[in-house]
Parts: structure tokens; C-alpha cells; sequence
């Protein structure tokens, strides 16, 4: 066992295992205990005021990062635009560069994207980078992670942020691995640790049963995938203007083995339910198609996109682009109705971010009720044609 | 064809719980099951063993009681595996699990085809897949729902995007996370079950596979865990009670005072 109790100058106060992050220090008897649950991190002797933990474990001192600067984001496109994501990094990679008191960088990959330049200035970067080629123009996983290696290499950025799209989470851990970087997936919360400056990386784990914060100290950058529809975008500064820095592109034949043969769009586009402002959604307690027939009746009132659950998809009420949750789409409205929806911990996860939710279920111990500001212990039959009648009335 | 897919030993999710008082992970009555998504990638290694003939072989890094994941996907139709047990290997990241399966592979001969789950149900990182193919030096497609093409040189397949799917081409050796769309497991075999049975899952460490401690396990790892907590309910709630009508009447009520919804001029 690498770290042991000095058992005289233990008091038993218990802040060793608070610091513990795997649960491998218990308090018996006044006593504190190492179990074998212990991965030798070495939390616990930081934490403790009695000098009384003793360890070999030898902390390898962190190196020299202070050359590293400029929280990135990885401005991700499609057909030329930015996604939503993008700008939602863009907030928040602002929030975090201010604190930091460093500059705010967007990196472009692609071909034709200069124009984007000036939007992501008034966005908040100081610097766009710019990797343009025809060779990018279709994402292909080897020719990103080369230009992008070459970038960090070349500007020594301390954040690099990307959205946790499809993309992001292909190419981001090949990048962090290539680098030799650590990499935090799907962050749903970041900040900055005041004393050293470090990167504050929180998400899920456990399909969301638990929240982790991780920190990445000894490497530069600080690699973290964002999930979209989590974070804020900023209020956009037209007239803003950044400074647009040119990579030089140097693609090897190997880079570009991976060929894109086709894309074939989903044949229902045209919605985007983490963009809405009001989403009506169902679950099993609408009980059919005609159920949530009613839903959009309500959705219609209020001007609101209609969503769903993983089992609304499955019974076929409504379409996998509307599928809210872990496995669908996060989402971040003004206002979400939670109508028939008992709330699984994967589906909580993804409306954790609206400004306000109303739950309507006939059984009052439904989860979904510990993330409501109004609940309602009802039939969504008789509840929602209430609402809709006092709607009209209020009109 | 040479296919390797790896499995990944975790608890059943769904009944994951944090003790609010230790902040620890309450896995007393939790079951271990494969992880979900690896049965997928199972399933495809079994669809491209038919299809191009040739051996798959499973690879996990896990505690020894994770060799029951090789047998069960020997019970599925997988010709053998190898379970990678180390003292060393507790506490590892994403980055240090792929040094391990990286010399698992090695270990194992190499393969044409490394399959992974998109992501494990524990974790969720979704990084183990990628990662491991820039440690062996192949290209990769990540969320791959189908195949289209398969001969020895190259796999043709459909990869999920958000908006659509992609058809790409992956020369091989190559590696693929796949997707649920893939295709559903087949049950396992009776022949699969009495060889799973009599199955001994090899194991090795660190240093049988020639790899240093202090690349391994939590000493390889960059990312830390600083703090685990359980997720934070909403703060403040209002039960609206009542007949239905005034529930209903009530709530549109408070929305509009809130100027959540607009209503007049």
C-alpha cells in the first residue's frame, strides 16, 4: 500500500475521504483506513491538515506550462455555416479566456471558410486560424487530425474545445492521442481552477447516475469535447474584427486514405429541436399516436416544437429527429412540458438545461418531478385540455 | 480476415446510484454485464467473419473476473480472446486503457479488422475506439451503421453522422467503432456455450506484454478525477394541485407571469 495513516496525528476529521475521488478512504473509529479501492492518486495527502498521511508515491513535478496560451475552439461547419454548436463553445470559451486573461482563438478547417472570420469575430475571437484546402473540404479523419497537430504544435494553445458532434468525437481523441494529450468527453460544464489556472472538465458517467469533474495538469492543451446544446451562445458584437492566421496545409498520401464516398441526408430535415424555444414533449403515459395527438394540439397553441422519449420513438408516436435525451438530442428551451414522461435519468440529462420545466404525471413519485419548477400529479388527458382552455382564455 | 473486437466488463447503469453521504458509487446488487454497444460490435465481427472468412479473436482490459465477458462472447461464436488483468492497469483513463489494448493486439498477432462499441455505458467517453487506432497506427471510422463492401483489402461503410450517414472507404488494417444499427446480436449457440465452458481465457499483464508501469494505469493517465458528485435537482418546485382544470389553468397562470409565454398585445 503506497499511502498509510500515521495513526497519532490522525484526528479522524473525515477530509481525507471527502477528497477521496474513488471512495478508497473510510473513517472507523476515529480512525481513517485505506481500503483497497486506493489507485495511489494521492488526493487524500493534499488534503489532509495533520500531517497525518505518509506515501512513496513519488508525484513527478509538473512541467513548465506557462508557454501554453489561448483557449481555442474547433469552429466546426457544414455546408460553409458554423454549427450551433460552435457558437455555443464560442460563448463559453470567452467566459473561460477572460478568466484566464487570454485571448479568445477560432480554428477553421475546410475549404472556402474565410468568410466565417468575421462572424466568429463578432463572436468573441480575437484570432481565427484558417486551414483551407480542397482536400478538406469533406471531413476525413487523418487529413484534420494532421492539419490540427500542426496548428497546436506551431501556436501552443492552453484550451482546446470542440463540440461532442459526430465529428468531435471521431476526431478528438485521435488528435489527443496523436499529441499525447488528455482528452475529457463530453463536458457538460467547464470553469477554471483559480489557484492554478487549471481547466475544470465536468460530465456524466454512469449514464448520468453521477457527475465527475476532471482535470488534465501536467499536458498542454487541455483537450475537452462540449455537448452541444449545453452551453449559451454569446450575444454577437457586429463589426467586431479578428486577426485571421493562415496554416499552411502539408497532407501526406496516408493522410488521405480514407475515402468519402457519398453522403445520403436523414429524409426528414428541416428540424432541429435543440435550437427550439418551447418544446412540448411525450412519453409512455400518452399511450398512442392519437395521445400525442393532443401534444401537438398544444405544441401548435404555443408556438412549440412537439419532442419525445426514447419509448415515444420506439412506439413509433413520433420521429427519431425529435428523441430527447442521452441517445437523442440535448436540448436548452425557454420553456419544456414534460407531459406522460416518468423521466429517466438519460432523458433529465437532456433537458437539464431549460430555463423552465413543467411536469404533468398521474404518479407523483415520477423523477421527472425533481427537475420541474411547477409540477402537476395528473392525466395529461384532462391537464393538457386545461391548458389549452385557459390558454385561449389568456389570448 | 483477422478481427479483433473489443469487450468491455461494466455494471448495469441503469441501477448505478451515488451514496450521497461517501460520494461513492454504490455497486453492491449491481450486476456486471457486457457493455451494450460491444454486442453490437460483436455482431458485426460475426456478419465480417462469414462474410470474408478468417478469425475473431476478443480483447478486454479488466479485473480477472472480467474473463467472463470473453466466455460469453465465445458463447456468441468468437473463436478465443485474450483478458488483459494488472494490478497495474487500475485506474486507468482512456488514454492509458488504449497503451494496454494497443499491446493487446500486438499480443494477440495483429489483426485486419479492430472492432470497438461506439462507446462503453459507464464511461460514455466514446474515445477508446479512435484512440486505440492512433496507438496501432491505422486508420479508423468512427459510428459505422452498416457495411457496405468487404474484401481484403478494404471495408466499404455507412458512418452515422448527425444529419445523415456517410459511405467511406477504410483501407485495412483499419478499425471501426460501430453502432447499434449495425445489427441486432444473435443469440448465442449451444456448440458456443459448451465451448465457452470449457474455455480457459488467457490473461497477461503489463510486463508479459513488455510495457512499463508508468505507462499503464492511473501513472499513464493525463486526465484526473478531481470530484465526483451526484447531479443537482432542480432548487425550487411548485406543486400545482387541484382538480385538473385548475392545475391546468394554474400553471399557464404562472407562465405568464414569468413572461415565459407571451399573451396580448
Amino acid at each position: 500500500m503506497a499511502v498509510w495513516i500515521i495513526e497519532e496525528n490522525c484526528t479522524g476529521c473525515g477530509l481525507c475521504a471527502k477528497a477521496c475521488p474513488y471512495g478508497a478512504m473510510v473513517i472507523e473509529d476515529k480512525l481513517a483506513r485505506v481500503t483497497d479501492r486506493c489507485t495511489e492518486c494521492g488526493a487524500c495527502l493534499a488534503a489532509c491538515k495533520f500531517e497525518a498521511l505518509a506515501s512513496d508515491i513519488e508525484q513527478e513535478p509538473i512541467p513548465d506550462l506557462s508557454g501554453y496560451k489561448g483557449v481555442w475552439v474547433f469552429a466546426e461547419t457544414q455546408e460553409g455555416k458554423l454549427l450551433p454548436v460552435s457558437r455555443e463553445l464560442m460563448g463559453e470559451g470567452g467566459r473561460l479566456a477572460a478568466e484566464l486573461g487570454q485571448d479568445l482563438c477560432a480554428v477553421l478547417v475546410g475549404s472556402g471558410l474565410e468568410p466565417l472570420a468575421d462572424e466568429l469575430a463578432s463572436l468573441g475571437a480575437k484570432k481565427v486560424f484558417l486551414a483551407d484546402d480542397p482536400r478538406l473540404a469533406a471531413y476525413a479523419t487523418l487529413a484534420f487530425t494532421r492539419v490540427l497537430a500542426d496548428m497546436i504544435q506551431a501556436h501552443a494553445p492552453a484550451v482546446l474545445l470542440m463540440g461532442a458532434t459526430p465529428l468531435g468525437r471521431d476526431l478528438a481523441p485521435r488528435l489527443s492521442r496523436r499529441l499525447d494529450l488528455g482528452l475529457t468527453a463530453d463536458c457538460t460544464q467547464l470553469g477554471i481552477d483559480k489557484e492554478t489556472g487549471n481547466l475544470l472538465q465536468t460530465r456524466p458517467a454512469f449514464g448520468g447516475n453521477v457527475m465527475a469533474t476532471i482535470y488534465t495538469p501536467r499536458v498542454r492543451p487541455q483537450m475537452a469535447t462540449v455537448r452541444p446544446g449545453v452551453m449559451a451562445p454569446p450575444q454577437a458584437r457586429a463589426g467586431a474584427q479578428a486577426e485571421v492566421i493562415k496554416q499552411e496545409v502539408k497532407l501526406l498520401d496516408s493522410d488521405l486514405l480514407l475515402k468519402l464516398m457519398s453522403f445520403t441526408p436523414l429524409a426528414s430535415q428541416g428540424v432541429d429541436i435543440s435550437q427550439a424555444k418551447t418544446i412540448v414533449a411525450g412519453g409512455r403515459g400518452c399511450r398512442s399516436r392519437e395521445g400525442f395527438g393532443l401534444l401537438a394540439e398544444l405544441a401548435q397553441e404555443m408556438g412549440a416544437e412537439l419532442a419525445g422519449t426514447r419509448v415515444a420513438v420506439e412506439e413509433g408516436w413520433i420521429g427519431v429527429e425529435r428523441q430527447i435525451g442521452q441517445t437523442g438530442v440535448t436540448v436548452r428551451p425557454e420553456l419544456y412540458i414534460a407531459c406522460g414522461i416518468s423521466g429517466a435519468i438519460q432523458h433529465r440529462a437532456g433537458i437539464l438545461g431549460s430555463r423552465f420545466i413543467v411536469a404533468i404525471n398521474r404518479d407523483a413519485n415520477a423523477p421527472v418531478f425533481s427537475v420541474a419548477d411547477y409540477a402537476i400529479v395528473g392525466d395529461v388527458f384532462k391537464v393538457v385540455p386545461a391548458m389549452l382552455a385557459a390558454l385561449k382564455e389568456a389570448r | 480476415m483477422k478481427i479483433i473486437v473489443c469487450v468491455k466488463q461494466v455494471p448495469d447503469t441503469a441501477n448505478v446510484k451515488l451514496d450521497p453521504e461517501t460520494h461513492t458509487l454504490k455497486r453492491e446488487g449491481v450486476a456486471s454485464i457486457i457493455n451494450p454497444f460491444d454486442l453490437f460490435a460483436l455482431e458485426a465481427g460475426l456478419r465480417l467473419r462469414e462474410q470474408a472468412g478468417g478469425e475473431l479473436q476478443v480483447l478486454s482490459m479488466g479485473p480477472p473476473q472480467a474473463a467472463e465477458v470473453i466466455k460469453q462472447a465465445i458463447e456468441f461464436g468468437a473463436d478465443g480472446g485474450l483478458l488483459l488483468a494488472d494490478r497495474a492497469f487500475a485506474g486507468a483513463d482512456t488514454w492509458a486503457t488504449t497503451a494496454a489494448l494497443a499491446a493487446g493486439v500486438k499480443a494477440l498477432g495483429g489483426a485486419d479488422v479492430v472492432i470497438c462499441g461506439k462507446q462503453a455505458v459507464d464511461g460514455d467517453t466514446a474515445q477508446v475506439g479512435p484512440g486505440l487506432a492512433m496507438r496501432l497506427g491505422i486508420p479508423q471510422v468512427a459510428f459505422v451503421k452498416g457495411f457496405r463492401e468487404v474484401d481484403g483489402q478494404s471495408l466499404v461503410v455507412e458512418r452515422q453522422m448527425d444529419d445523415g450517414f456517410d459511405v467511406v472507404k477504410l483501407p485495412l488494417p483499419g478499425l471501426i467503432t460501430v453502432v447499434r444499427e449495425v445489427g441486432e446480436p444473435r443469440p448465442p449457440s449451444l456448440k458456443g456455450k459448451m465451448r465457452a465452458k470449457k474455455y480457459q481465457v488467457p490473461v497477461k499483464g503489463a510486463a508479459d506484454m513488455g510495457l512499463d508501469a508508468a505507462q499503464v494505469g492511473l501513472a499513464g493517465s493525463y486526465t484526473q478525477v478531481v470530484e465526483v458528485f451526484a447531479p443537482q435537482a432542480s432548487g425550487e418546485r411548485e406543486m400545482l394541485g387541484g382538480a385538473p382544470a385548475e392545475a391546468g389553468a394554474a400553471v399557464i397562470d404562472r407562465l405568464v407571469q414569468a413572461k415565459v409565454i407571451m399573451v396580448g398585445s
